[in-house]
């Protein structure tokens, strides 16, 4: 056995943990990771960018086949288009191959030492790797744990054959006929959205009784709204039970449902990936199932941080990136602490969803003050031209003072919100600051000063 | 008739503010040309600021205490000249409007400022009302903290806590001024309401004290001080003292003071790196040749540093002659501020009360300061009897980042070996 020894070793290279070795390594630190697969991650490999180019290709595709159709309000014609899913496919992966390789790049420039191989934590100052050259052992002062999340199993329906997780989904050469998608979330959508446009028939099964479930009704309704303009069928309260010679048997409020389905792909959510990695046997404590940390990425032993899905929920790769900075730079000796006022979520269905702060409800929980401004991308002219007036911006916002509260959008090529949305948040912002910004013409941005002027009792076009 | 407003001038290279010490006119006042109207004091020196015109006083920019960037509006005077305003700005600015006396400070318009320092009045002095209100609870308990990214990694890296700060911006967000506000009032005296017949009396801490409080507590934070003590007989250089004295004709009488200085002056020779100012941002130290000689001196409002310039070029009397001149200059309020700054060593002498040890503080950017300790008859054993000598102890501080402990007892024995026989000093290779 080989053993290696270093400052820093951070265990997994998705987002959260190639930043903190990046950080570290930047910092001097002499810092080892460790990654079984490509680094980059479920993001990078299985989750947001192979996904977000699905989607696009899908939107690609569903463009020429309505135009197809006749239909084309901009007189478009064109005769039934075809897709060799192979093809796009590898398009995919060479997107994917080419940012994973940026990342070993980056890393590679901040002289982090990468291991390739299964991390097995022994304790808290040293991990074993299995790596195609055998057994090593690697002694570090610092941990991070940053391992992250995989799929979760309805046992119902193991994964394996025409049971497909998100990671199979996105790498399926052929359009199937019929797919079920078991679980309403937005990974569900999004992937169920993309092949509804390819020209799959989509079913989505939701266990509870909205699709989106985390959000407010008045979010999630324009998606609603859309899938159903796609054919999409939505069933909630709906309960998959089991899956033989292509049919799904599901059970629902209002009696059972057979549901044609050449393949199923289930998301109904992700788990930490703690007893995999050994990262149990260290006796952290735990909050829920997810490993209990402070702001400062800190676990119940010394020397030992985690970060990113390990930590719980909100599971995105911008927060576990947020976090191995800290990380980094805790252990670097600098001051950093987790002072972030909000995330933003972004869901790419169609429309597109961005979520920035506080809901209404939650916002009306804590605050009794609490206001609502919103405006409709219907008004909008450049939302017009984009053929795509469906949708909103909502301001969250305090009466008395203006101060904003949160931000969600509703619409197609909304996510582009998002920055402007927590900059507004973490700059606490007002209204009157949001207001008097010049807001572009003609974009879309410009429903966001909108809705600003509408809180503010001054509404311009509306 | 036009208004005339008067700004605080350029004191001098590289001084972008400077403090209102005195404010000898109110709004009112008839003054003429050339009347002394304020005085400043930026971190160099004190200027006095005399009206350029005749007129009445309508408008005041600042108060006492206050620290006004170069340019800022200072005074505003009617006169009686034809039309216009400012000669040297555009008009649309000031009609005579004798409300804007009352102008809260920190917004008199900015548009009218010929210079090319920053237009605007930038108050970075503690603004009473605001503060006073900080150590009310800013904020409902449990309330979330407002700050923009930056003002809470400024807070970080200072360790405030920005829960307990009362934020000015809009929606009570804290600004980076709120901040300035904090830093700059921590440690002064806050009013305390009393009980029973105790009464305490505060006292704003300004001006020279201000300036004094804010060197002092830097060269000691940012400096690890290393202190050596040692015992100096001064018999023979006080006899020659007194000799030279005796015939000294209409020269300066000479105090122990220039001998020292001129005893510092031949330590060079042997310990040149004692004799520098540390840039501890650029990581430089300069070494100069020439060798300018800081003399610690006390003056009604508190310490201050006149220097004595090139002293390796002066004689003992034109030593002794510059630093009375220099001192009474400070107690004056007259000292220049190239006289009070350039020093690549310091001297600190209390007299006769200077006690058998000190620990001084080194004056900043020097990287050495000497103490000198009051001098007594002390019996002293010769090998054979004791015998009386007169003692005196010398108490250096040196700036241990860069003057290593072998290099400061160098120092320190060189000083006594040279005072200890005073014809060394005055020796040629």
């Amino acid at each position: 056995m080989t053993d290696l020894s270093c400052k820093v070793l951070v265990l997994g290279a998705g987002p959260g943990g190639y930043v903190c070795a990046i950080r570290a390594g930047q910092a001097g630190l002499d810092t080892i990771i460790v990654e079984k697969a490509a680094p980059g991650g479920t993001c990078l490999n299985v989750g947001c960018i192979p996904s977000k180019a699905l989607i696009h290709a899908a939107e690609q595709f569903h463009t020429v086949a309505h135009a197809a159709t006749g239909h084309s309000a901009l007189g478009i014609l064109t005769s039934s288009p075809k897709i060799d899913l192979a093809k796009t496919m590898s398009w995919k992966d060479g997107i994917v191959r080419q940012l994973t390789g940026g990342v070993s790049g980056l890393l590679r420039k901040a002289g982090v030492r990468k291991v390739d191989g299964e991390a097995r934590i022994l304790d808290g100052k040293t991990v074993e790797v299995q790596t195609a050259d055998g057994l090593l052992r690697i002694s570090c002062e610092h941990l991070v744990i940053a391992s992250g999340s995989v799929p979760i199993e309805v046992p119902s329906l193991p994964f394996g054959g025409d049971i497909l997780s998100s990671t199979e989904a996105l790498s399926l050469e052929t359009v199937p006929e019929t797919l079920a998608v078991v679980g309403g979330g937005y990974i569900g959508l999004e992937i169920g959205t993309a092949y509804a446009k390819l020209g799959a028939q989509v079913t989505i099964l939701e266990a509870r009784p909205q699709i989106l479930p985390q959000y407010d009704s008045e979010l999630s309704r324009p998606v609603q709204a859309r899938l159903k303009a796609l054919g999409v069928e939505v069933h909630l309260n709906a309960q998959a039970s089991l899956y033989a010679n292509g049919v799904l048997q599901v059970k629902t409020s209002d009696g059972d449902l057979v549901v044609p389905a050449q393949k199923v792909l289930v998301t109904v959510g992700r788990r930490p990936v703690i007893a995999d990695c050994g990262a149990d046997s260290l006796g952290l404590d735990m909050q829920g199932r997810y490993i209990k940390i402070n702001g400062k990425c800190q676990t119940s032993m010394r020397e030992v941080y985690a970060i990113g899905d390990v930590t719980g929920e909100p599971m995105l790769a911008h927060r576990a990136m947020a976090q191995g900075e800290i990380a980094a730079a805790m252990i670097a000796g600098e001051a950093a602490s987790w002072e972030k006022r909000a995330i933003p979520a972004v869901c790419f269905t169609d429309p597109e969803i961005v979520v920035v702060g506080h809901l209404p409800d939650e916002a009306r929980a804590a605050n009794a003050d609490a206001a609502v401004a919103t405006y409709p991308l219907r008004a909008n002219g450049r939302a017009m031209t984009l053929e795509r007036t469906d949708g909103f911006v909502r301001i969250v916002h305090e009466k008395k003072s203006g101060l904003v509260l949160g931000i969600q959008a509703v619409g197609a090529g909304v996510s582009e919100f998002a920055g402007e949305f927590a900059l507004a948040l973490e700059m606490c912002a007002t209204l009157t600051d949001i207001a008097a910004t010049i807001h572009a013409h003609p974009t879309l941005g410009e429903t966001v000063q909108e809705a600003a002027w509408a809180g503010l009792g001054k509404a311009l076009h509306a | 008739m036009g208004i005339r407003t008067i700004r605080l001038p350029d004191v001098g290279e590289g001084v972008t503010e400077a403090e209102v010490t005195e404010i000898l006119v109110k709004p009112g006042d008839l003054v003429r040309e050339d009347d002394p109207i304020a005085a400043v004091m930026t971190d160099k020196a004190t200027v006095e600021i005399t009206s350029a015109y005749s007129g009445k006083v309508i408008w005041i920019g600042g108060e006492v205490g206050k620290t006004l960037a170069i340019g800022s509006d200072l005074i505003r005077i009617e006169d009686e000249t034809e039309g216009g305003n400012d000669t040297a700005s555009p008009p649309a600015a000031t009609p005579a409007q004798p409300a804007q006396a009352s102008r809260p400070e920190g917004n008199v318009q900015a548009d009218n400022c010929p210079l090319k320092s920053p237009p605007s009045l930038k108050v970075v002095e503690n603004r009473p009302a605001t503060i006073a209100t900080a150590a009310i609870p800013p904020r409902a308990e449990g309330a979330a903290v407002l700050a923009s990214p930056a003002v809470r990694a400024r807070a970080r890296e200072n360790g405030i806590d920005l829960r307990g700060v009362a934020g000015s911006g809009p929606a009570g967000r804290i600004t980076h001024a709120d901040l300035d506000n904090l830093f700059q009032n921590v440690g002064q005296a806050k009013d305390r309401s009393v009980s029973g017949p105790e009464t305490v009396e505060t006292v704003k801490v300004v001006g020279l004290r201000r300036m004094i409080a804010k060197r002092m507590s830097e060269a000691n934070a940012t400096i690890p001080h290393i202190t050596v003590v040692e015992e100096v007989d001064v018999t023979e250089i006080e006899a020659l003292r007194a000799k030279l004295n005796e015939s000294r004709g209409d020269k300066p009488k000479l105090t122990i003071l220039p001998l020292i200085a001129a005893a510092l002056v031949k330590a060079k020779e042997t310990c040149p790196k004692i004799f520098a100012r540390y840039d501890d941002e650029a990581e430089e130290v300069h070494y100069s040749t020439a060798v300018h000689i800081g003399i610690a001196t006390m003056t009604e409002a508190g310490l201050m540093v006149p220097v004595v310039r090139n002293a390796q070029s002066l004689s003992p009397y034109q030593l002794a002659g510059e630093i009375t001149r220099l001192a009474d200059a400070c107690r004056e309020g007259k000292a220049k501020r190239e006289e009070l700054s350039g020093s690549t060593i310091t001297i600190t002498s209390l007299g006769p009360l200077g006690a058998i040890a000190t620990t001084p503080i080194i004056n900043k950017p020097e990287v050495a300061i000497l103490g000198v300790n009051r001098m007594a008859v002390r019996p002293s054993w010769n090998g054979s009897a004791f015998v009386p000598r007169t003692m005196m102890n010398i108490s250096a501080s040196f700036d241990h980042r860069i003057i290593d402990g072998w290099d400061a007892a160098v120092f320190v024995q060189k000083m006594k070996t040279l005072l200890e026989s005073p014809a060394l000093i005055f020796m040629k290779d």
